[in-house]
């Protein structure tokens, strides 16, 4: 795992200094993050990464998850879907067990933090406990919550308005909201498996292990399985683009504990795919997921990130920070992450992304530059440091009320 | 013995005021009602992230205005306000008020922004943290100048202004208060960081610099 210090070399020295300052700052204070889940998905991945890092930087931080069955997690997937819009209908039968699972949990976690770090909806409701123990709570948002299903929405506000700050990743997310909401974009680990530099080999034997060719364009997209990243839709973007050139498409994902609509979606594009031999279909073992797609990524030309909705569109910042070029729908996040046409590309359909595939795959000069300028617009923006800086910063205006803080 | 100068930086958090505008009249409230920190924020925000880049990019009301309202002339109007005249938030935002309402009284049709093309208010808070940096004189000021951060930088020239309302850069005041440099304080005061990267003015500031330290040893 890396040291704070071996992010030198990459943000620079100041860059460190401030955030061992901000450590100092909040000696003695516990934050304790509560989420669903320890693996896969965005979530799971950075705490993994900023755990380590905050504790090394003096400030003792811990990680709990809550627990619920399989009934627990389709409604919380439900919920998912509504807030980013899907219209969905959940029962009051639903929303009674959804609180019956948090009421259970909000008994058997033991909240020893001085400042309750929540994420996302499934462990919302925990914040009932504010009442009689106190202490700030924080509500972290990881979510497209810019057009949700209005119930859906309402009854989370509840839960939402209790905790001392909400903290979302976009500014269209931003509600009409009683309580202080705080702007804090997620961010990639520039030294992790998934996002450092990799030897030749690694990618070569990647390729290999997937029987992929190596000496044919290659475009690949990275996400889970999920009807919202569009798997489907970039099938047929491509099959419309190898029409007039000769190239690959890979879908790449693994499985997150608490998605249980990953094998519906998989069978979809699988239908939709009808074993054409130039599209590869891989589900990565979670064991050896981020070398993987790391050398995924690195070996191909062009990256998709066709979603329909997104909570932020990580894999975007990943692909930029390797200096590739990416297509993207313009939706949440990644509209912060791509400024179309200098670093990278933003579409809205499938006719779209194809017209945009096959203008890359022929000019491969200005392709090249969308990805250098891409890999700028990151290490200015999104990595790591920038999100420890904000999350410090974020608990520690917890204890002061002004515009201007003064240490 | 004159007082020391401390070199400080600031680290901002971006807040969600969770009001957004979706034509002129919207915004035109928005300005009148939301905290002085908010008009910091969205006049200030283009330089502190693309503080590498010049010709800056204009602040975030006529950059709305022009982009995504694509109301051009209005657009031109709000980012050619001179933002080194004025020394208070407040008389920032009555100039802005004052444009948009002007506008308005000649051209009531308003245009709608496209979904999701709103626009959302934020503010800064602001921590301000002291660095490692002090100087006792003009010689130990060039030295500190040459290796504080951008972030420093910024602070001391932007934020000590306008946002903690000194009327100067820091550098300028304490040229004059406490080491009577009122020549060099003024060329310094008049220098326009608004039309010129941080760096670019860190160059100029040490050449200023310079070119008085040799002075004062011939």
């Amino acid at each position: 795992m890396p040291r704070i210090n071996d992010y030198i070399p990459i943000v620079g020295e100041d860059t460190i200094e401030e955030l061992k300052i901000l450590g100092e700052k909040l000696k003695g204070k516990v934050i304790q993050h509560i989420n669903s889940t320890a693996v896969g998905g965005g979530v799971a991945e950075i705490l993994n990464r900023m755990v380590p890092l905050m504790n090394e930087l003096g400030v003792d931080t811990r990680w709990d998850l809550i627990k619920g069955g399989e009934k627990f997690f389709n409604i919380t997937k439900k919920f998912h879907n509504a807030l980013h819009g899907v219209p969905i209908e959940i029962t009051d039968d639903e929303f009674d067990f959804f609180c019956q699972v948090e009421n259970e949990n909000a008994r058997a976690i033991n909240f020893y933090g001085d400042i309750i770090f929540i994420h996302d909806p499934q462990p919302i409701g925990l914040v009932a406990r504010k009442t009689d123990l106190g202490k700030k709570w924080l509500w972290r948002c990881h979510i497209d919550v810019s057009q949700p299903v209005e119930s859906v929405w309402q009854f989370l506000k509840k839960f939402v308005e209790m905790y001392d700050i909400a903290v979302f990743s976009v500014p269209a997310f931003a509600k009409q909201l009683s309580v202080r909401q705080v702007l804090i974009s997620p961010s990639i680990d520039p030294l992790s498996d998934k996002n450092k530099e990799l030897p030749e080999e690694i990618i070569g034997s990647v390729f290999e292990k997937y029987k992929i060719e190596r000496n044919k364009p290659t475009i690949t997209q990275i996400s889970r399985y999920d009807f919202l990243k569009d798997p489907v839709g970039v099938i047929d973007a491509f099959k419309m683009v190898r029409r007039y050139v000769n190239c690959q498409l890979i879908l790449a994902g693994n499985t997150a504990t608490d998605d249980p609509e990953h094998d519906k979606v998989l069978n979809a594009a699988k239908e939709r795919a009808a074993e054409d031999p130039d599209i590869h279909l891989l589900v990565i073992d979670p064991l050896h997921n981020d070398i993987e797609i790391n050398a995924l990524q690195r070996g191909s030309d062009i990256i998709l990130q066709k979603s329909l909705r997104e909570g932020f569109g990580l894999t975007v910042s990943e692909a930029l920070w390797k200096k590739k070029p990416v297509i993207a729908g313009a939706v949440g996040g990644i509209s912060l992450q791509i400024t179309h046409k200098y670093s990278g590309i933003l579409t809205h359909t499938v006719e779209g992304t194809a017209y945009w595939l096959k203008q890359l795959l022929n000019s491969p000069e200005y392709t090249k530059r969308l990805g250098l300028n891409g890999h700028e617009h990151i290490k200015q923006n999104f990595l790591l440091t920038r999100h420890l800086r904000e999350y410090f910063l974020m608990f520690l205006s917890l204890y002061h009320n002004d515009d201007i803080v003064h240490f | 013995m004159p007082n020391p100068f401390h070199f400080y930086t600031r680290l901002n958090l971006t807040e969600l005021l969770g009001r957004k505008a979706t034509n002129l009249a919207e915004l035109l409230e928005g300005l009148k009602t939301v905290p002085g920190s908010s008009i910091y924020y969205h006049t200030h925000r283009f330089l502190q992230q693309h503080h590498f880049l010049s010709p800056e990019p204009p602040n975030d009301f006529a950059y709305w205005v022009s982009n995504i309202l694509q109301e051009e002339k209005l657009g031109e109007q709000l980012a050619a306000v001179d933002i080194i005249q004025f020394k208070k938030i407040r008389d920032l935002r009555d100039k802005f008020i004052s444009i948009i309402e002007g506008y308005l009284k000649k051209n009531p049709v308003m245009r709608e922004a496209p979904g999701e093309a709103e626009f959302h208010f934020m503010k800064s808070v602001t921590f301000i943290i002291p660095t490692q940096y002090t100087a006792n004189n003009l010689a130990e000021f060039l030295q500190a100048i040459k290796k504080i951060s951008i972030l420093s930088m910024y602070f001391h020239i932007f934020e000590a202004r306008l946002r903690l309302e000194k009327g100067d850069n820091d550098f300028s005041n304490w040229l004059e208060d406490e080491l009577k440099e009122n020549e060099l304080a003024k060329v310094i005061s008049n220098l326009d960081p608004y039309t010129q990267t941080l760096e670019s003015l860190r160059q100029k500031i040490i050449y200023l610099m310079e070119k008085r330290l040799n002075a004062q040893n011939k």
